[in-house]
């Protein structure tokens, strides 16, 4: 009972903020709806018997996805209201798609899956969701685990060279310039006559 | 009351939230930046699905695919708005129509 409930309310939520990401007009807003996407969907993992990826979830899409849209749709100084011309137009074609693809998908799922509407079933045993993905990810899955280790430090290395850039006219500290200098290019000897200024 | 709840609820919930981010797409034609949350939430529903078989079946294994999806979605997600940060340098704007100097 307190399942169905939860699931109904999730489900809610993260469609109507779904739609709310698409609808709204301003895309700081987008952005928070996003977040409560997220965490609805986290909890209908939850409610699936996911708990490691539910938490993962929060963690990266609302820790650092989200985040780092937020960042990107505050830094850049762009009229949004121009950007949102052509919504109306674009609104029924897109619609009309949309329940096009959405009825093929009913379609194909009740062939198969709808008439299933047993509990879906949770592990009961001693072991965790957690024990149980981490018996298969460092064995089973280990090259696979290493290489997406490996995507992220591309796209780490790939954001960073995209968006590095070398300003002119910017006092730097260079390591190599300072350790380098002599004592004949850093002191001049000057023989003052007394009772004279350097001048 | 409203009966238990099974597989099929996940799927129709996971169709509806794919839809919603093609919609979206098609919809904010103009806006990269809503574009590309659009395919967080495609992302998303995929993962559901996933989650969902990974449970209906009895077997772990799509859950550990799920964790690459998202392992994936976020590495997009920084690469593109990385991407996107230096286009608005080049250019001062984020139009997509504006982006087709490659067409000659």
């Amino acid at each position: 009972m307190l399942v169905t409930l939860s699931f109904y309310l999730l489900a809610f939520v993260a469609i109507s903020s779904a739609l709310m990401v698409v609808m709204s007009r301003n895309p700081v807003h987008s952005v928070m709806f996003l977040i409560v996407t997220f965490f609805s969907a986290a909890g209908l993992f939850l409610l699936m018997g996911a708990e490691f990826l539910a938490l993962l979830l929060v963690m990266v899409y609302v820790g650092a996805v989200a985040v780092l849209f937020l960042f990107v749709v505050m830094m850049l100084d762009v009229d949004f209201v121009e950007l949102k011309q052509g919504f109306l137009q674009y609104l029924p074609f897109g619609f009309v798609l949309a329940v096009i693809l959405l009825a093929e998908m009913v379609m194909v799922g009740a062939a198969y899956f709808f008439g299933e509407s047993e509990k879906l079933a949770i592990y009961n045993d001693e072991k965790s969701n957690l024990e149980r993905i981490g018996e298969v990810l460092y064995t089973d899955y280990a090259f696979f685990f290493e290489a997406a280790g490996l995507v992220l430090l591309i796209a780490l290395i790939g954001a960073v060279v995209l968006t590095l850039r070398t300003r002119e006219g910017v006092r730097k500290q260079d390591a190599h310039t300072q350790i380098s200098r002599t004592r004949d290019e850093a002191i001049e000897m000057v023989d003052l006559p007394s009772g004279e200024g350097v001048g | 009351m409203l009966g238990a709840i099974g597989l099929s609820h996940y799927l129709i919930v996971a169709a509806i939230l794919f839809v919603i981010g093609v919609f979206g797409i098609f919809v904010n034609r103009k806006n990269v930046i809503v574009i590309l949350m659009c395919v967080e939430l495609i992302l998303l529903a995929v993962n559901i699905n996933f989650v969902a078989f990974s449970t209906h079946m009895g077997n772990i294994d799509g859950q550990i695919f799920a964790l690459f999806v998202l392992t994936v979605a976020a590495a997009e997600a920084a690469v593109g708005l990385a991407i996107l940060v230096v286009y608005f340098r080049n250019r001062g704007n984020i139009a997509v129509e504006d982006i087709d100097l490659m067409k000659g």
